[in-house]
């Protein structure tokens, strides 16, 4: 009997169950979930906190979804090893799965740094998941002063959420601006200006050097007190089930256009997989919701006996913190092009004829004509950049190619 | 399917389709009082220079790339038709990053709508196409995949 087999319940696994049933709509599914909960959005949780969705809303896909694609979920169980020659997938409950093919989207776990005297601390989240978001919420009240470690995105998402629940939120991260993955530093202070006009407070360029009880005392020698300690240093792709058996592992699962990992009927997807970045020419680990999906998707039509590729991936953003946009997408590397006002700013990279990154802030309207250019590498020369670069429109293409996205003329 | 195309050589840029959308979108039985001295959010819109024109509204993509985007699973396809869910969308754009046509904004409130082709609404059929006075938008079949 075929049986696939999918080790995570996250939206990659959610893009590669539809990627299957695009082709084969009997085999069986079988889904190994750690977490007790059927898939939901991930991004979502902080706006739980803010009291703008809740856990109904945060369903990804309907009830009937498992049932509807034929599949089964195996929750609260975690997969430890997988023998390829047996074609098996063991089970921490001792039970083994049959597998034809097997997809690894074990996400990615938090990376906490050993402080000395964490152990002391004695209410301290991380910020990933749905039961994470419970327990901070169930430790908060409007009195608590909330100390973040990590001014990312997951640590400003919770400090956004967190606004107006608690009496105070300092965010502390050791580089010396916020986003710092996504931004550089002008547009890194605009956000953090944004965000300091919210209350939310900033260390940066600092440390926790150690913990003593409920006071972190910060490598410049400055001291925080604290009631709920967040840590949302990074996170780190699970790659374990693969470099256990020796398959090419680097930060993450290494993987190719059909997110077929180095070993035979394996895959990997999502925040786990380490596939092309095409704006910027090299392997990389992309944790974001579209990829993962994408990724999904893809191993689950070659899984099923088809033949898809992608290779499309960029790394992008869409990140809004009290109503401030800011948009990022590509590499920014080469040419910079430039539009400032007080509230707003627009880079756009462009290299070799085309545009290989962009950050917008404040200012969105219709950014998907920038994301395309980049994911479609679209050379500048076949379009009127000088109009594309002030305003993202399509009046940019020739009307041979508006005749086709939007006459239908194929 | 059936879906809405552009002839932009016919297309006047009158703007009429943004305020017939925004009006069979309003629930409202009367057009002056749903749209006058008010800001319109219609889902279409139009976009030009000095020579050409042309409405653009929702494509309904045979590989709609917001529905694999949306980061609360509220975009989904029934019957050919691209459909946000609009309780759960909790605005973040994300949809608006990925879209090669410009074609999802938000409403006043921040939460994201699109051309869901007057299907659900009052009018029943494209509200912009039906509006339309010289036929630079049409609802027709051009042999695209569903």
């Amino acid at each position: 009997m075929k049986q696939y087999v999918i080790i995570g319940n996250g939206v990659a696994a959610v893009g590669c169950i539809e990627g299957i049933r695009c082709l084969d709509k009997k085999s069986k599914i079988m889904v190994i979930s750690e977490e007790n909960h059927p898939v939901y959005c991930r991004p979502l949780i902080s706006y739980y906190l803010e009291n703008k969705t809740d856990p109904e809303r945060m369903n990804y896909r309907s009830s009937d979804f498992y049932e509807e694609m034929g599949c089964e979920v195996l929750y609260g169980k975690k997969a430890l090893s997988i023998n390829t020659d047996a074609h098996k997938v063991k089970l921490c409950d001792g039970t083994d799965l049959l597998y034809k093919s097997v997809c690894v989207a074990t996400g990615s776990s938090p990376f906490v740094p050993p402080f000395p005297g964490l152990e002391m601390v004695k209410y301290k989240y991380n910020f990933m998941t749905l039961d994470d978001t419970f327990a901070l919420e169930k430790a908060i009240n409007k009195d608590s002063k909330v100390l973040i470690i990590g001014a990312g995105l997951i640590g400003l998402k919770c400090a956004e959420g967190l606004h107006g629940r608690v009496a105070n939120i300092i965010v502390c991260d050791l580089a010396d601006r916020v986003l710092s993955s996504i931004l550089d530093t002008e547009c890194a202070a605009m956000m953090q200006k944004h965000l300091e006009a919210y209350d939310i407070h900033f260390m940066l360029g600092d440390s926790v050097s150690h913990f003593e009880n409920n006071t972190a005392i910060m490598k410049s020698g400055k001291t925080v007190d604290f009631d709920v300690l967040v840590l949302a240093v990074g996170v780190r792709a699970n790659t374990t089930l693969i470099k256990d058996i020796g398959g090419d592992v680097n930060r993450g699962i290494i993987v190719n256009e059909r997110m077929e990992t180095s070993l035979k009927d394996i895959y990997a997807v999502g925040d786990c997989a380490e596939g092309d970045d095409i704006s910027l020419g090299q392997k990389r680990v992309l944790a974001l919701l579209p990829n993962a999906y994408m990724q999904g998707h893809t191993a689950g039509v070659n899984m099923a006996g088809g033949d898809e590729i992608f290779d499309k991936a960029i790394p992008m953003n869409s990140i809004g913190f009290f109503g401030l946009h800011a948009m990022t997408a590509g590499t920014y590397d080469g040419e910079l092009y430039e539009e400032k006002t007080e509230n707003t700013l627009k880079r756009l990279f462009t290299k070799n004829g085309k545009l290989k990154g962009f950050i917008l802030i404040g200012e969105n309207e219709r950014a998907g004509i920038y994301t395309s250019l980049i994911r479609e590498q679209t050379p500048l020369d076949t379009i009127d950049f000088e109009l594309m670069k002030k305003v993202a429109t399509s009046v940019a293409f020739s009307p041979e190619n508006r005749r086709k996205k939007f006459g239908g003329v194929v | 399917m059936k879906r809405v195309y552009v002839n932009e050589e016919w297309c006047l840029g009158c703007h009429l389709c943004e305020y017939n959308c925004a009006f069979a979108n309003s629930g409202m039985a009367d057009m002056a009082t749903a749209l006058k001295g008010k800001p319109i959010y219609p889902r279409i819109h139009i976009e030009g220079n000095d020579k050409i024109s042309y409405a653009v509204s929702c494509r309904h993509c045979t590989d709609p790339i917001c529905i694999k985007s949306c980061i609360a699973g509220a975009i989904s396809k029934t019957d050919g038709v691209v459909h946000i869910d609009r309780n759960k969308c909790v605005g973040c754009l994300t949809c608006v990053l990925v879209c090669p046509y410009g074609s999802l904004s938000p409403d006043e409130n921040g939460v994201m709508q699109k051309c869901e082709l007057c299907l659900q609404n009052t009018c029943g059929e494209p509200a912009c196409v039906k509006g339309c006075p010289n036929r630079a938008i049409v609802y027709e079949e051009r042999g695209e995949n569903e």
